[in-house]
């Protein structure tokens, strides 16, 4: 029950980071892609602010097993620079500049009420299902 | 580069930026996970472990708004993209971020904060090809 609690208050503050910064508006995440455009810098900032605080909190569970609340720290364990990051990365950056927003935003952006931004919600959904889908069936092959 | 600077908002961005970090370490030194909006969804559709988190996550960005709006009129939110580019970005964006293992928040502002090389390199590639797309969408098709 606590770690979802948490879990609701991270979310509240991450949404409204995402709101506060301008990265819930796609005009002004195009406005920061547009480097040979009218350049508007301010989304380095929101990278530069995020980066200030998480960083020390990554250094302090440098070496623990388990949170504050006793869960176990379930960090990346893949250091590969493999096709899939390369290629998922691309495609992501492709759809990004396309429309202005990434998964986050598009969260925020779908509960204030933006139609516009719930259609892009749903098709994001659904290329995820895609992707799983095709995962499934790779795993099936594979055994 | 033109630098826009009546667009450029310093002061919100990184102010915004450290809500999103505060965010994600609290998310860490709580709960032991990692604050990825993509791979937090992906978990979700997966119907695997954690679902009660993941969703409490969630619902929280969703109501940043109308938390937001106790206290002051919501900031502007504009989608220029028409439905069939949103659609098209939705689905890249949903397929890349999982294909990929990650978005702005778990490779960008989590990986970096970890200092992890392959967070880089997947952060180098989905701003590169956000660039390059708003270079092609903005300067290439419609000049």
């Amino acid at each position: 029950m606590k770690s979802r609690i948490i879990a609701l208050m991270a979310g509240l503050t991450f949404g409204l980071g995402l709101m506060l910064s301008g990265m819930a508006n796609p005009e002004k995440v195009l406005g920061f892609l547009d480097l040979a455009g009218a350049w508007d810098p301010s989304l380095a900032l929101v990278m530069i602010g995020a980066i200030t605080v998480g960083l020390p909190a990554f250094q302090l569970v440098k070496g623990r097993s388990r949170s504050l609340l006793k869960e176990p720290l379930q960090l990346p364990t893949s250091a590969d620079i493999d096709r899939p990051l390369i290629i998922g990365g691309l495609l992501f950056g492709v759809g990004w500049g396309l429309a202005g927003f990434c998964p986050g935003p598009a969260i925020v952006a779908t509960g204030a009420g933006q139609e516009k931004a719930l259609v892009f919600t749903l098709a994001m959904l659904t290329g995820m299902g895609i992707f799983q889908f095709g995962a499934r069936k790779t795993v099936a092959a594979q055994s | 580069m033109t630098i826009d600077w009546t667009a450029f908002t310093p002061t919100t961005a990184f102010a915004g930026g450290a809500l999103i970090g505060l965010a994600s370490a609290l998310l860490l030194l709580f709960n032991g996970r990692i604050a990825g909006i993509s791979g937090i969804i992906g978990g979700l559709l997966e119907r695997g472990t954690g679902i009660g988190w993941r969703l409490a996550f969630i619902a929280g960005i969703l109501i940043a708004p109308l938390s937001w709006q106790l206290f002051s009129a919501l900031p502007p939110i504009k989608i220029d993209a028409g439905y069939s580019t949103l659609i098209v970005a939705g689905l890249l964006v949903g397929f890349g971020t999982r294909y990929g293992s990650g978005c702005t928040s778990g490779h960008g502002v989590c990986g970096l904060s970890r200092l992890s090389l392959r967070s880089l390199v997947a952060t180098l590639v989905f701003m590169g090809a956000g660039f390059a797309t708003v270079y092609v969408l903005r300067h290439l098709l419609a000049a």
